[in-house]
């Protein structure tokens, strides 16, 4: 059997989901045993309109990105959304928040109307999307099985319940208990907890779980948190500024 | 001779092996004068600091640190910097050490990435680092093995090899144990031999590395006492140091007629940043090693030539490696201990950061609101300040080589911005050239 052909794009992002997959080191060596790489800018010079999987990086935020992400789309019999810009829009999508002609004035100055943008987008709000590898940046293990998942034509695994259920796995304390809102009661697990054992709270960059509940979630940032709503808030619209949570 | 006489256009549409979007134009007429000669920049921008506004001390530099996934790094220790002066917030020695080795960390990251992945290809004659795997496996291995040590080094410091969680306002979430410290201590120093061996390597294709020189303005940090990347004056070859606060009377951006890219001059037409600036500037404060290893690889200062910039980070890899050992030592003899981050007592003020990032001297300014909320804010990104130099260093080169074939001049010419290191995706004031008609004629 030919081995697949598989190919990397990016849109607004800045390709920290790409160096991930370059910083699997001897692994990727292992994983390109198995697959063609065609098409991958930030590494190679060659490359090929003729691929069976997209991987793709960073939002939708020009009316010619939508161009392009159609093209690509057409042309894969696969499209794998990589990484929170392009899951879920990501932190590109605080800008969805602001006027659109403050935000391009506050960079460009009284040159704003040459810098066309419009409101940040997951592709999937563009094109249908096969798989969705969340993260901001990725999870190098995590990346590494579902696209063995994926080769083996297995249908690649997602938690479905909160970052809460790794943390405590993880022996840390809660960020509540220390004074702190952290999202981890809301967002899809899969990161083992990774910014909170760090130190951090948890942003949302992998998304709402499946059956988040955000009345719930609201009740324990405001109410028993005793968080303001504009704090709440913005936590909220750091990176889940597509999703219904941000209200 | 049917070379010299025949019209040539050069399109790089998408220059690889750089992260981010940048083309190539070049037009040659049929009498051989170069019509057209263009560094176009298409990426996407992403308004970081309309982002920014409104937003607390306490998330700015996670959301700047996703300007770039590759400095990532860089953009939290110069938006640290910023937030902690703006707020008036002192750092420990602790901290100050820990984010020396969290710099020298993403610069061997970064530059492992550049020298050996996205640079050497060229001078193997290869497409991409993917065919060394088969021709060059024992080089090769020793490279993966050195850039695995660099993310494993991030990580041990800095929680994460990208957008890490362990930095904030006033110092550290979580500090490596002693350790962890000794282990990394001893890794790094077996590593310089390992280094050694990339050196020789490279040292051996230097003789392919293109003969061309212009000289012109550097810049980067300078320091009396190092060779600084985590402070310093803002040093230049041209022209007196001042403190970063005064940034914006250097970077000066400006527009060009016909054109609407920011560009940066403060001396000279152009200037540049990066590794090679930075060894213009400092070479004297390099480690002995790194010094050795410049005699080795034929670097001496001052270099004009920007094809150099690849050699100047392999030799700023050897001066992090024991500069990173030197640090490692104080740490373990007067032990690591877990401290809560300084205390921020909000108040309304300006401040600057400046960092050296892997590709040059990065710049952030805030100011804040007594709510501790970003009013105002600007980052000057190294590329950036890099991109008049690289189309003069373009308009330089291509008379000069115009009478070689298109495949030679297009591979030069990608050779050259390639050389840069370029992180176009960081460029937050880049835009789109190609739909403006904006065209460099008549280069001479």
């Amino acid at each position: 059997m030919a081995k697949p052909k598989i190919a990397f794009f990016d849109f607004a992002g800045c390709e920290g989901d790409q160096l991930q997959v370059a910083n699997l080191e001897e692994k990727l060596l292992d994983v390109l045993a198995h697959v063609d790489v065609v098409n991958f800018r930030e590494v190679m010079t060659e490359r090929s309109d003729d691929y069976d999987i997209a991987f793709v990086e960073g939002s939708i935020t020009r009316p010619e990105d939508e161009k392009r992400i159609k093209d690509i789309r057409a042309k894969a019999k696969l499209l794998v959304a990589l990484g929170a810009c392009a899951t879920i829009g990501g932190i590109n999508c605080i800008k969805n928040f602001m006027e659109d002609a403050q935000c391009r004035e506050a960079v460009y100055g009284d040159k704003a109307r040459w810098y066309p943008t419009y409101a940040a987008r997951p592709v999937r709000a563009v094109v249908p999307v096969d798989l969705e590898i969340h993260g901001c940046p990725i999870d190098r293990a995590e990346f590494l099985r579902m696209v063995k998942e994926l080769l083996s034509g297995k249908a690649p695994w997602l938690p479905d319940y909160p970052v809460c259920m790794e943390c405590k796995q993880a022996g840390n304390i809660c960020n509540y208990e220390r004074g702190r809102a952290c999202l981890g009661i809301i967002t899809r697990a899969g990161c083992k907890a990774a910014c909170v054992t760090e130190g951090a709270v948890c942003w949302g960059c992998r998304g709402l779980a499946p059956g988040a509940n955000l009345d719930a979630a609201r009740y324990v940032m405001e109410d028993l948190g005793g968080f303001s709503r504009r704090e709440a808030q913005d936590l909220l619209r750091l990176f889940l500024g597509f999703s219904s949570a941000p209200l | 001779m049917s070379e010299t006489t025949a019209a040539k256009k050069i399109d790089v549409h998408y220059l690889t092996r750089v992260e981010g979007h940048g083309n190539i134009v070049v037009e040659i007429d049929p009498a051989g004068v170069v019509q057209t000669c263009r560094w176009e920049v298409p990426e996407a921008p992403r308004f970081f600091e309309a982002m920014i506004l409104g937003k607390r001390f306490d998330v700015i530099h996670q959301i700047t640190s996703r300007i770039c996934g590759i400095c990532s790094i860089g953009h939290q220790l110069a938006s640290l910097q910023a937030t902690e002066e703006a707020l008036g917030i002192r750092i420990s020695r602790q901290t100050t050490l820990l984010r020396k080795l969290a710099i020298h960390g993403e610069n061997l990251q970064s530059h492992y990435l550049h020298v050996g992945y996205l640079a050497l290809p060229d001078y193997l004659g290869v497409g991409s680092v993917i065919p060394l795997a088969s021709t060059h496996k024992k080089e090769l291995t020793t490279l993966i093995g050195l850039r695995r040590l660099s993310n494993e080094f991030s990580q041990a410091i800095c929680g994460r090899t990208t957008h890490p969680q362990r930095l904030c306002p006033g110092g550290f979430h979580k500090v490596p144990t002693l350790d962890e410290l000794k282990a990394l201590r001893k890794r790094l120093n077996d590593s310089l031999k390992a280094l050694d061996a990339v050196v020789d390597l490279v040292a051996s294709v230097a003789g392919a590395i293109p003969d061309f020189t212009r000289e012109t303005e550097y810049v980067g940090l300078v320091h009396p006492g190092e060779y600084p990347l985590l402070w310093g004056q803002v040093g230049t070859s041209q022209d007196q140091s001042r403190p970063a606060s005064e940034y914006l009377n250097l970077t000066n951006e400006y527009l060009v007629p016909q054109s609407t890219a920011k560009w940066s001059r403060n001396q000279a037409k152009s200037y540049m940043v990066g590794a090679l600036a930075r060894f213009n500037l400092n070479h004297g404060l390099l480690h002995p090693g790194a010094k050795k290893a410049a005699d080795k690889l034929g670097l001496k200062a001052p270099c004009h030539n920007p094809y150099f910039i690849t050699v100047a980070q392999l030799v700023e890899c050897v001066h992090s490696t024991e500069d990173s050992v030197r640090i490692l030592d104080e740490l373990i003899k007067t032990g690591v201990r877990p401290e809560a981050p300084a205390p921020v007592r909000l108040q309304a003020g300006k401040g600057v950061g400046a960092v050296e990032v892997p590709r040059g001297i990065l710049f952030h300014s805030y100011e804040y609101d007594d709510q501790g909320r970003i009013c105002h804010a600007d980052c000057v990104i190294p590329t950036n300040q890099n991109h008049a130099n690289i189309q003069y260093d373009m308009a330089a080169i291509t008379p000069l080589i115009k009478d070689e074939p298109a495949e030679s001049i297009e591979l030069k010419l990608s050779m050259l911005v390639r050389a840069y290191d370029p992180c176009i995706s960081c460029s937050t004031h880049c835009l789109d050239l190609a739909d403006r008609g904006v065209v460099w004629r008549k280069v001479d």
